[in-house]
Protein backbone atom coordinates (compact mmCIF):
# COMPACT_ATOMS: atom_id res chain seq x y z
CA UNK A 1 0.00 0.00 0.00
CA UNK A 2 2.14 3.13 -0.85
CA UNK A 3 1.16 5.78 1.14
CA UNK A 4 1.91 9.61 1.17
CA UNK A 5 2.87 11.49 4.03
CA UNK A 6 0.67 13.62 5.64
CA UNK A 7 1.21 16.18 8.73
CA UNK A 8 0.04 14.88 11.99
CA UNK A 9 -3.01 16.25 11.64
CA UNK A 10 -5.60 13.82 13.54
CA UNK A 11 -2.90 13.86 16.57
CA UNK A 12 -3.36 17.90 16.40
CA UNK A 13 -6.99 17.72 16.32
CA UNK A 14 -7.64 15.72 18.87
CA UNK A 15 -5.05 17.40 21.21
CA UNK A 16 -7.21 20.89 19.97
CA UNK A 17 -9.90 18.47 21.20
CA UNK A 18 -8.46 17.60 24.05
CA UNK A 19 -7.95 21.56 25.40
CA UNK A 20 -11.46 22.70 25.01
CA UNK A 21 -12.55 19.49 27.02
CA UNK A 22 -10.11 20.04 29.53
CA UNK A 23 -11.62 24.01 29.64
CA UNK A 24 -15.32 22.80 29.88
CA UNK A 25 -14.26 20.12 32.55
CA UNK A 26 -12.97 23.27 34.38
CA UNK A 27 -15.57 25.62 34.13
CA UNK A 28 -18.00 22.52 34.84
CA UNK A 29 -16.73 21.37 38.00
CA UNK A 30 -16.75 25.00 39.56
CA UNK A 31 -20.28 25.56 39.36
CA UNK A 32 -22.12 27.63 40.95
CA UNK A 33 -18.87 29.08 41.93
CA UNK A 34 -17.19 32.15 40.05
CA UNK A 35 -13.98 31.04 38.53
CA UNK A 36 -10.94 33.11 37.37
CA UNK A 37 -11.44 32.59 33.48
CA UNK A 38 -7.95 32.60 32.43
CA UNK A 39 -7.36 29.27 32.45
CA UNK A 40 -10.92 28.25 30.10
CA UNK A 41 -9.47 31.08 27.74
CA UNK A 42 -6.17 30.26 27.63
CA UNK A 43 -7.19 26.88 26.74
CA UNK A 44 -9.91 28.31 24.08
CA UNK A 45 -7.24 30.20 22.41
CA UNK A 46 -4.38 27.14 22.27
CA UNK A 47 -7.26 25.38 20.91
CA UNK A 48 -8.32 27.76 18.01
CA UNK A 49 -4.45 27.81 17.40
CA UNK A 50 -4.09 24.22 16.49
CA UNK A 51 -7.37 24.24 14.70
CA UNK A 52 -6.12 27.09 12.23
CA UNK A 53 -2.49 25.48 12.44
CA UNK A 54 -3.79 21.88 11.14
CA UNK A 55 -5.69 23.60 8.52
CA UNK A 56 -2.91 25.71 7.48
CA UNK A 57 -0.75 22.20 7.23
CA UNK A 58 -2.77 20.32 5.18
CA UNK A 59 -3.17 23.18 2.90
CA UNK A 60 0.17 22.29 2.27
CA UNK A 61 -0.02 18.81 0.97
CA UNK A 62 0.42 18.24 -2.81
CA UNK A 63 -2.63 16.31 -4.43
CA UNK A 64 -4.52 16.00 -1.56
CA UNK A 65 -8.37 15.32 -2.44
CA UNK A 66 -10.02 18.18 -1.15
CA UNK A 67 -13.19 17.75 -3.24
CA UNK A 68 -13.41 14.58 -0.99
CA UNK A 69 -12.80 16.48 1.98
CA UNK A 70 -15.14 19.30 1.45
CA UNK A 71 -17.75 16.82 0.40
CA UNK A 72 -17.30 15.02 3.60
CA UNK A 73 -16.55 18.09 5.82
CA UNK A 74 -19.53 19.76 4.70
CA UNK A 75 -21.87 16.94 5.75
CA UNK A 76 -20.11 16.63 9.06
CA UNK A 77 -20.35 20.47 9.85
CA UNK A 78 -24.22 20.09 9.46
CA UNK A 79 -24.27 17.19 11.47
CA UNK A 80 -22.12 18.96 14.24
CA UNK A 81 -23.62 22.04 14.01
CA UNK A 82 -27.22 20.20 14.96
CA UNK A 83 -25.17 18.98 18.06
CA UNK A 84 -23.55 22.01 19.29
CA UNK A 85 -27.18 23.91 18.99
CA UNK A 86 -28.05 21.75 20.88
CA UNK A 87 -25.55 22.00 23.96
CA UNK A 88 -25.70 25.84 23.43
CA UNK A 89 -29.74 25.29 23.91
CA UNK A 90 -28.84 23.44 27.06
CA UNK A 91 -26.59 26.21 28.23
CA UNK A 92 -28.69 29.09 27.63
CA UNK A 93 -31.81 26.63 29.36
CA UNK A 94 -29.80 26.35 32.42
CA UNK A 95 -29.07 30.20 32.23
CA UNK A 96 -25.55 30.15 31.77
CA UNK A 97 -24.42 33.75 31.13
CA UNK A 98 -21.42 36.25 30.62
CA UNK A 99 -17.79 35.05 30.19
CA UNK A 100 -18.56 31.23 30.82
CA UNK A 101 -21.04 31.11 28.41
CA UNK A 102 -18.85 33.20 25.39
CA UNK A 103 -16.18 30.98 26.47
CA UNK A 104 -18.43 27.45 26.12
CA UNK A 105 -20.11 29.10 23.25
CA UNK A 106 -16.70 29.79 21.43
CA UNK A 107 -15.42 26.18 22.25
CA UNK A 108 -18.68 24.58 20.65
CA UNK A 109 -17.45 26.50 17.52
CA UNK A 110 -14.03 24.83 17.57
CA UNK A 111 -15.48 21.53 18.62
CA UNK A 112 -18.19 21.89 15.56
CA UNK A 113 -15.16 23.04 13.05
CA UNK A 114 -12.57 20.16 14.12
CA UNK A 115 -14.69 17.13 14.62
CA UNK A 116 -15.99 17.33 10.71
CA UNK A 117 -12.61 18.21 9.44
CA UNK A 118 -10.92 15.22 11.34
CA UNK A 119 -13.69 12.88 9.67
CA UNK A 120 -13.57 14.39 6.24
CA UNK A 121 -9.42 14.22 6.50
CA UNK A 122 -9.54 10.21 7.48
CA UNK A 123 -12.13 9.66 4.20
CA UNK A 124 -9.72 12.06 1.81
CA UNK A 125 -6.75 10.85 2.99
CA UNK A 126 -7.32 7.38 1.67
CA UNK A 127 -9.02 8.97 -1.76
CA UNK A 128 -7.98 9.61 -5.07
CA UNK A 129 -7.23 13.73 -5.58
CA UNK A 130 -8.84 12.79 -9.17
CA UNK A 131 -11.84 11.01 -7.59
CA UNK A 132 -14.81 13.47 -8.42
CA UNK A 133 -17.53 13.29 -5.89
CA UNK A 134 -21.36 12.34 -7.43
CA UNK A 135 -22.81 16.06 -8.66
CA UNK A 136 -19.56 17.88 -8.96
CA UNK A 137 -19.37 18.71 -12.39
CA UNK A 138 -15.81 18.91 -12.81
CA UNK A 139 -12.57 17.20 -11.94
CA UNK A 140 -11.29 18.18 -8.26
CA UNK A 141 -7.48 17.54 -8.65
CA UNK A 142 -4.67 20.19 -8.73
CA UNK A 143 -4.85 19.79 -13.30
CA UNK A 144 -8.01 18.42 -13.15
CA UNK A 145 -7.09 15.62 -15.39
CA UNK B 1 -23.08 20.08 -1.60
CA UNK B 2 -23.03 16.15 -2.84
CA UNK B 3 -24.85 13.37 -0.96
CA UNK B 4 -22.56 11.19 1.13
CA UNK B 5 -24.45 8.31 -0.43
CA UNK B 6 -22.93 8.56 -3.43
CA UNK B 7 -19.54 8.39 -4.63
CA UNK B 8 -18.18 8.49 -8.12
CA UNK B 9 -15.10 6.44 -9.21
CA UNK B 10 -11.59 7.50 -9.59
CA UNK B 11 -9.87 6.65 -13.50
CA UNK B 12 -8.72 3.50 -12.75
CA UNK B 13 -5.15 4.40 -14.53
CA UNK B 14 -4.98 7.61 -11.30
CA UNK B 15 -5.62 4.86 -8.65
CA UNK B 16 -3.57 3.55 -6.66
CA UNK B 17 -2.47 -0.52 -6.61
CA UNK B 18 -5.18 -2.17 -4.95
CA UNK B 19 -4.39 -5.79 -3.43
CA UNK B 20 -6.98 -8.33 -1.73
CA UNK B 21 -10.22 -5.94 -3.19
CA UNK B 22 -12.99 -7.49 -1.65
CA UNK B 23 -16.56 -7.56 -3.96
CA UNK B 24 -17.92 -4.04 -4.30
CA UNK B 25 -20.88 -3.96 -2.07
CA UNK B 26 -23.78 -1.99 -2.13
CA UNK B 27 -25.29 0.38 0.87
CA UNK B 28 -25.75 3.63 1.94
CA UNK B 29 -22.87 5.42 3.71
CA UNK B 30 -26.03 7.11 5.69
CA UNK B 31 -28.98 4.83 6.19
CA UNK B 32 -31.67 7.02 5.36
CA UNK B 33 -34.17 5.09 7.02
CA UNK B 34 -32.44 5.27 10.33
CA UNK B 35 -32.27 9.00 10.03
CA UNK B 36 -35.87 9.51 10.90
CA UNK B 37 -35.61 7.01 14.13
CA UNK B 38 -32.55 9.46 14.99
CA UNK B 39 -35.08 12.64 14.24
CA UNK B 40 -37.53 11.27 16.72
CA UNK B 41 -35.00 10.55 19.64
CA UNK B 42 -33.79 13.86 19.47
CA UNK B 43 -37.09 15.76 19.38
CA UNK B 44 -37.76 13.67 22.51
CA UNK B 45 -35.01 14.17 24.15
CA UNK B 46 -35.30 18.15 23.52
CA UNK B 47 -39.02 17.56 24.88
CA UNK B 48 -37.33 15.57 28.10
CA UNK B 49 -34.92 18.69 28.33
CA UNK B 50 -37.68 21.57 28.21
CA UNK B 51 -39.99 19.72 30.17
CA UNK B 52 -37.48 18.24 32.80
CA UNK B 53 -39.08 16.22 34.23
CA UNK B 54 -37.47 13.26 36.20
CA UNK B 55 -38.29 9.97 35.19
CA UNK B 56 -38.14 11.29 31.30
CA UNK B 57 -34.46 12.10 32.30
CA UNK B 58 -33.79 9.22 33.98
CA UNK B 59 -34.92 7.02 31.38
CA UNK B 60 -32.86 8.90 28.82
CA UNK B 61 -29.75 8.88 30.66
CA UNK B 62 -29.82 5.21 32.31
CA UNK B 63 -31.51 3.44 28.88
CA UNK B 64 -29.32 5.07 26.69
CA UNK B 65 -25.98 4.82 28.53
CA UNK B 66 -26.78 1.05 29.30
CA UNK B 67 -27.07 0.66 25.48
CA UNK B 68 -23.79 3.19 24.89
CA UNK B 69 -21.83 0.40 27.63
CA UNK B 70 -23.59 -2.25 26.11
CA UNK B 71 -22.19 -1.50 22.26
CA UNK B 72 -19.14 -0.46 23.29
CA UNK B 73 -18.03 -3.40 25.89
CA UNK B 74 -19.43 -5.66 22.77
CA UNK B 75 -17.48 -4.37 20.03
CA UNK B 76 -14.28 -4.12 21.66
CA UNK B 77 -13.72 -6.61 23.46
CA UNK B 78 -15.91 -9.19 21.77
CA UNK B 79 -16.58 -8.43 18.12
CA UNK B 80 -13.38 -7.37 17.61
CA UNK B 81 -11.39 -10.53 18.61
CA UNK B 82 -13.77 -12.29 16.71
CA UNK B 83 -13.58 -10.13 13.32
CA UNK B 84 -10.03 -10.33 14.10
CA UNK B 85 -10.33 -13.73 13.03
CA UNK B 86 -12.30 -14.09 10.04
CA UNK B 87 -11.21 -14.18 6.76
CA UNK B 88 -11.09 -10.22 4.77
CA UNK B 89 -14.55 -11.08 2.61
CA UNK B 90 -16.31 -12.04 6.07
CA UNK B 91 -15.07 -9.12 7.35
CA UNK B 92 -16.22 -7.09 4.59
CA UNK B 93 -19.66 -8.48 4.75
CA UNK B 94 -20.04 -7.91 8.28
CA UNK B 95 -18.45 -4.45 8.03
CA UNK B 96 -20.91 -3.40 4.98
CA UNK B 97 -23.55 -4.28 7.19
CA UNK B 98 -22.29 -3.25 10.75
CA UNK B 99 -20.78 0.18 10.06
CA UNK B 100 -24.21 2.50 8.59
CA UNK B 101 -25.95 1.38 11.80
CA UNK B 102 -22.62 2.50 13.62
CA UNK B 103 -22.94 5.90 11.86
CA UNK B 104 -26.22 6.46 13.69
CA UNK B 105 -26.52 4.58 16.76
CA UNK B 106 -23.42 5.97 18.43
CA UNK B 107 -23.49 9.61 18.36
CA UNK B 108 -27.55 9.31 19.24
CA UNK B 109 -26.66 6.64 21.98
CA UNK B 110 -23.83 9.40 23.15
CA UNK B 111 -25.70 12.37 22.47
CA UNK B 112 -28.78 11.39 24.63
CA UNK B 113 -26.86 9.82 27.41
CA UNK B 114 -24.95 13.08 27.98
CA UNK B 115 -27.49 15.84 27.84
CA UNK B 116 -30.07 14.06 29.55
CA UNK B 117 -27.71 13.43 32.11
CA UNK B 118 -26.24 16.85 32.22
CA UNK B 119 -30.06 18.16 32.64
CA UNK B 120 -30.33 15.58 35.21
CA UNK B 121 -27.63 16.99 37.45
CA UNK B 122 -28.68 20.28 37.15
CA UNK B 123 -32.16 19.51 38.11
CA UNK B 124 -30.92 17.21 41.32
CA UNK B 125 -27.53 19.07 41.93
CA UNK B 126 -25.32 16.49 41.81
CA UNK B 127 -23.51 18.99 39.59
CA UNK B 128 -22.94 21.71 42.49
CA UNK B 129 -19.32 21.56 43.89
CA UNK B 130 -21.09 21.85 46.97
CA UNK B 131 -22.30 18.11 46.09
CA UNK B 132 -20.95 15.63 49.14
CA UNK B 133 -19.87 13.43 46.40
CA UNK B 134 -18.29 16.13 44.21
CA UNK B 135 -15.08 14.40 43.30
CA UNK B 136 -16.91 11.44 41.47
CA UNK B 137 -18.75 13.52 39.81
CA UNK B 138 -15.67 15.78 38.38
CA UNK B 139 -13.67 12.20 37.97
CA UNK B 140 -17.05 11.25 35.28
CA UNK B 141 -16.34 14.50 33.57
CA UNK B 142 -12.89 13.65 33.20
CA UNK B 143 -13.71 9.79 31.85
CA UNK B 144 -16.56 11.21 29.93
CA UNK B 145 -13.97 13.64 28.45
CA UNK B 146 -11.55 11.43 27.48
CA UNK B 147 -13.79 9.45 26.06
CA UNK B 148 -15.50 12.23 23.92
CA UNK B 149 -11.96 12.74 22.38
CA UNK B 150 -11.40 9.12 21.51
CA UNK B 151 -14.80 8.43 19.74
CA UNK B 152 -14.55 11.99 17.91
CA UNK B 153 -10.97 12.16 16.95
CA UNK B 154 -10.52 8.44 15.65
CA UNK B 155 -13.46 6.18 15.89
CA UNK B 156 -16.03 8.14 14.15
CA UNK B 157 -13.75 9.34 11.45
CA UNK B 158 -12.62 5.71 10.89
CA UNK B 159 -16.45 4.31 10.66
CA UNK B 160 -16.91 6.77 7.80
CA UNK B 161 -13.84 6.37 5.96
CA UNK B 162 -14.22 2.42 5.86
CA UNK B 163 -17.64 2.80 4.53
CA UNK B 164 -16.52 5.53 1.59
CA UNK B 165 -13.39 2.55 0.95
CA UNK B 166 -16.31 -0.24 0.57
CA UNK B 167 -18.07 2.02 -1.45
CA UNK B 168 -15.63 2.44 -3.68
CA UNK B 169 -15.63 0.40 -7.14
CA UNK B 170 -12.36 -1.58 -6.13
CA UNK B 171 -12.28 -1.29 -2.28
CA UNK B 172 -8.55 -1.74 -0.64
CA UNK B 173 -8.75 -4.83 1.81
CA UNK B 174 -5.54 -3.59 3.45
CA UNK B 175 -7.26 -0.02 4.19
CA UNK B 176 -10.32 -1.44 5.60
CA UNK B 177 -8.40 -3.86 7.60
CA UNK B 178 -6.25 -0.83 9.11
CA UNK B 179 -8.99 1.28 9.59
CA UNK B 180 -11.50 -1.52 11.48
CA UNK B 181 -8.37 -2.14 13.39
CA UNK B 182 -8.57 1.40 14.75
CA UNK B 183 -12.43 1.19 15.11
CA UNK B 184 -11.99 -1.66 17.18
CA UNK B 185 -9.33 -0.95 19.16
CA UNK B 186 -11.03 2.70 19.86
CA UNK B 187 -13.74 0.71 20.57
CA UNK B 188 -12.53 -1.38 23.04
CA UNK B 189 -10.43 1.23 24.87
CA UNK B 190 -13.55 3.00 25.10
CA UNK B 191 -15.49 -0.28 26.54
CA UNK B 192 -12.52 -0.55 29.42
CA UNK B 193 -13.37 3.41 30.16
CA UNK B 194 -16.90 2.22 30.13
CA UNK B 195 -16.29 0.03 33.01
CA UNK B 196 -15.07 3.05 34.85
CA UNK B 197 -17.92 5.06 34.15
CA UNK B 198 -19.84 2.01 35.84
CA UNK B 199 -17.75 2.00 38.71
CA UNK B 200 -18.45 5.97 39.44
CA UNK B 201 -22.25 6.04 38.49
CA UNK B 202 -23.05 3.28 40.57
CA UNK B 203 -21.35 5.18 43.14
CA UNK B 204 -23.19 8.00 43.13
CA UNK B 205 -26.16 6.28 42.60
CA UNK B 206 -25.44 4.86 46.27
CA UNK B 207 -24.57 7.52 47.87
Amino acid sequence: MSERRYPPFTELGMMSLALIVIGGIYLASHIPQRVPLGPAIALLIASGVLVVVNLALLAQVQGFAWARFRQVGGWALLAYAFTAGMIEYAFLRDHLSGGPLVILTLSLVVYAIQVPTLIAFTVARWDSPYAVPAGHGEAAGPSGD
Amino acid sequence: MPPVTDVAAAPEAMAPPRTGAPAKPDFEIVPRRGLVVVAIVMVALIVAIAANSLWSLEFFHVAFGAGWTVVDLFLGLVLGPIMGRMPIPARVELTTRLMPKMVLLMPTLVTATLAAGWQLSTKLGTNLSSYPQHAWVVASFIVVGVMAVLALGLLEPANIAVLFELRKPKPRGEVIERLMKRFLYCAGVLGLMQLATLVIMTKLASS
